[in-house]
């Protein structure tokens, strides 16, 4: 389905890959992430890129070993590869020529590790002063009036640790940058080792509000591997638990939005509608984030599906009220209109995921296009939406919550009997790529399994990697009044992104 | 009642009524009924040389370890990511899935398993907190790694069912203002020094709180390259509620019982009884 099994994969020379990136390029094609692995060992890296021929075209891999020599960079031609590119350099060591920005990424400036973390053999030990961000000088009439706001890693209320750098005059934001990386936690070595049935627990607990997307792209990788054929029923309720995990997540975006457009009894009725779908999946799963349930080979116990039907019929007509009074309300609105606008072409080029690059009338969702497990009979509808503001973003994210309610009564209505599980053991030295739409765009993880069996290397490329890069183009040249809800209203997290 | 879409928000609000829980920290509670806690433990059922579940446990709740005469499992809650790999790697129903999830602590130890006649009573709370902070609580939140999951719990509790300012108890943005620093995530290498410069700033008497079974113990996301193994060597903590997220009550009452206004229910590894004072409201 989503192996590598069937997944075209060519190896390049080191040499050509300028020249086959521009051709496809060219030819419309996405360059989607690249990482390295070590399968002969720490002194010869092996160089993944992940590429999408075009829209609907299933990935494609290539194979690249550039021994001794330094491999070119391509950020030059697909902007987005630059963060892969010097992730790659921070963990595995393997530098990029004429890398145009050649500072570290993931680890933060003032980090020494003794060997890089990704490269096989004993654990790295890291030490850290920290040190300051390198900014941009800012040239003009009056330099003086330009101030810099350091803000976070510790910010005011229960937020995620993050911290931004704004150079700006007044209200004018002239340059933002943020440091994404202090909950850095090295997430893909910690499933080194690991068996992969095991490792289905901690991909849930990369991304904690996308867990079941994360486990399924984890999953989906691993049955790749395997060649595993993962029971029609259990692919109908993975489709069921996605669906529900998008319903409450977008909930909460929807009651943010209004937390920071300051309509407050908006905000209230959103997070209590969230917590309404929260109680929905706990019956379902046991799990408010709804863990716990998938497994490699198809799910580890049957959801309760009792009381489903009736919970969404409720959730559904309050949904739709607190849409229309949303539609309603000009003061919201105001605030979103022409706020954050990123065009469609920095939205492809610098890798915009999920409602972010559908918002900027980009029609891909992986669902469709790459569609895995029971999509191809529950076709999903795909909201787009031209106006590329925060406006354009909230109404994508609205659309959204109705056609997952619409999926789930799809579900509900036809699901299949059989078998939930099957067995699923991939084969010492396989390896299998994998993909989910989570509520915030793709997830990829590629797995790479060592001679017993365990996973030697796994990748894991987080929708909210990819936004985070794309956010700070919306930032440059606005104004302070409008980031909060700017950022509200892209849903991004840190933990997806930092790892 | 149906009202117009252009209904102010304010009348909308009123027209709602109340959602908030009435919840009172033991027994069933509404909304939480189904949710998965801490597996229950019951080594008389456990067959000799039997590892399952060890092998079954990620995070290394389940441990074997030299016993007298033979092995024994120990099992630590502290560690529990609450994923349930091994009630259903367990052959003879020794862990079984349960609704426990009042799992604040005083005490480390009181999440290690112990067997009830042998358990002392509850380590309990350190300090007191109550003659210092009276009913009321400001808490200054750090995420010191965690995946998200437990910031989204914790931004539930001022959602209006749980509503936490009912109860006296707020978020603040200054450490200056806070009482209680509560921390999530297994601590990185980076968030180590802003976790304990948040911790100088704050004024005496502090307290600390451990949430999520990352900041308790690591969990299955700590240690490597980059991470700590939660709290512990890294600040004097008063509070340990382990949990993957601790789901929203769970917080309330470890919440209430650091100001005293609700018991510790958790001893050896296991909950008290919930009959004794169900219903009663909180002080």
């Amino acid at each position: 389905m989503s192996g590598s099994n069937t997944i075209k994969t060519e190896d390049l020379a080191a040499g050509d890959l300028v020249a086959r990136c521009r051709d496809a390029l060219g030819e419309g094609a996405r360059m989607q992430f690249m990482y390295a692995w070590f399968p002969e060992g720490p002194m010869a890296p092996e160089l993944r890129y992940v590429v999408h021929p075009g829209r609907t075209c299933p990935p494609r891999l290539w194979r690249c070993r550039p021994g001794d020599v330094p491999p070119p960079s391509l950020a030059a031609i697909a902007p987005l590869l630059s963060w892969y590119e010097r992730e790659t350099t921070d963990l595995c060591g393997v530098v990029f020529r004429d890398q145009p920005l050649p500072q570290p990424l993931v680890l933060l400036p003032g980090t020494r590790s003794d060997r890089p973390p990704l490269v096989p053999g004993p654990m790295p030990h890291l030490s850290y002063t920290p040190s300051p961000e390198d900014l941009p000088q800012l040239a003009g009439t009056t330099p003086e009036d330009v101030q810099l706001l350091p803000f976070g890693p510790i910010r005011a209320d229960v937020l995620e640790s993050v911290q931004f750098a704004f150079l700006y005059a007044g209200e004018a934001i002239l340059h933002y940058q943020p440091q994404l990386f202090f909950k850095h936690r090295g997430m893909e070595q910690r499933f080194e080792g690991l068996a992969p049935a095991l490792a289905a627990v901690l991909a849930e607990r990369v991304s904690g509000i996308g867990s079941v997307a994360h486990a399924l792209a984890y999953c989906h990788a691993v049955e790749a591997a395997a060649d595993c054929e993962v029971p029609r029923r259990a692919t109908w309720l993975r489709v069921l638990l996605a669906e529900l995990e998008r319903i409450y997540n977008h909930l909460h975006y929807l009651g943010n939005l209004c937390h920071t457009t300051t309509l407050k009894v908006g905000e209230a009725q959103g997070k209590y509608l969230e917590e309404s779908a929260k109680q929905l999946n706990t019956a379902v799963s046991g799990s408010r984030l709804l863990r716990g349930l998938i497994t490699p080979g198809g799910l580890r116990r049957e959801p309760q599906l009792a009381g489903l039907a009736a919970g969404l019929a409720w959730l559904e007509n309050e949904f739709q009220r607190y849409a229309d009074r949303l539609a309603a309300t000009t003061s919201h609105l105001d605030r979103l209109m022409s706020t954050g606008v990123l065009p469609p072409q920095v939205a492809f080029d610098q890798g915009a995921t999920g409602p972010v690059e559908r918002a900027s009338g980009l029609d891909r969702d992986s669902r469709r296009d790459q569609s895995y497990g029971a999509y191809a009979e529950l076709p999903p509808g795909v909201a787009i939406a031209e106006s590329c503001d925060a406006y354009a973003r909230q109404q994508v994210r609205i659309a959204e919550l109705f056609n997952s309610i619409a999926i789930i009564r799809a579900v509900l209505a036809g699901l299949p009997d059989g078998p939930l599980r099957t067995e699923c053991r991939p084969p010492p030295r396989s390896e299998g790529l994998g993909w989910a739409e989570t509520p915030r765009g793709t997830a990829y993880y590629a797995v790479h399994l060592d001679a017993d069996g365990r996973l030697a290397r796994v990748k894991i490329k987080s929708p909210s990697f990819s936004n985070w890069r794309v956010f700070p183009y919306t930032v440059h040249d606005s104004n302070m009044m409008d980031y909060a809800i700017n950022e509200a209203s892209f849903g991004l997290t840190v933990s997806g992104c930092a790892r | 009642m149906t009202l117009k879409a252009t209904v102010p928000w304010t009348v909308f609000g009123l027209t709602q009524g109340k959602v908030t829980t009435r919840w009172r920290g033991k027994g069933a509670e509404p909304g939480q009924t189904a949710f998965l806690g801490m597996p229950r433990f019951d080594p008389d059922r456990c067959r000799d040389g039997c590892r399952e579940c060890a092998d079954a446990c990620l995070p290394g709740a389940i441990k074997l370890v030299p016993g007298e005469d033979r092995e024994r499992l120990s099992v630590d809650y502290g560690r529990c990511v609450v994923c349930q790999m091994c009630v259903e790697a367990c052959p003879t129903g020794a862990f079984a899935s349960s609704n426990d999830w009042a799992f604040g602590t005083g005490a480390r130890e009181d999440l290690i398993w112990r067997r009830a006649a042998a358990s002392p009573e509850g380590v309990g709370l350190k300090r007191e907190i109550r003659r210092v902070f009276g009913r009321s609580l400001h808490i200054r939140h750090v995420d010191a790694g965690s995946c998200n999951g437990c910031e989204s719990e914790l931004q539930a509790l001022n959602n209006p069912y749980y509503n936490l300012h009912r109860l006296g108890v707020f978020f603040t943005a200054s450490p200056r203002f806070a009482d209680l620093l509560l921390v999530t995530g297994p601590v990185t290498y980076a968030m180590r020094g802003p976790l304990l410069e948040t911790f100088e700033a704050m004024p005496e008497p502090r307290f600390v709180m451990a949430a999520g079974t990352c900041a308790v113990s690591g969990g299955t996301n700590g240690g490597g390259y980059a991470c700590g193994n939660g709290l512990g060597g890294v600040l004097p903590v008063d509070m340990y509620l382990p949990g993957c997220p601790p789901n929203p009550p769970a917080i309330i009452h470890a919440l209430l019982m650091l100001l005293q206004r609700t018991p510790q229910r958790v001893r050896g590894g296991q909950l008290d009884s919930c009959d004794s004072t169900a219903g009663e409201p909180y002080a």
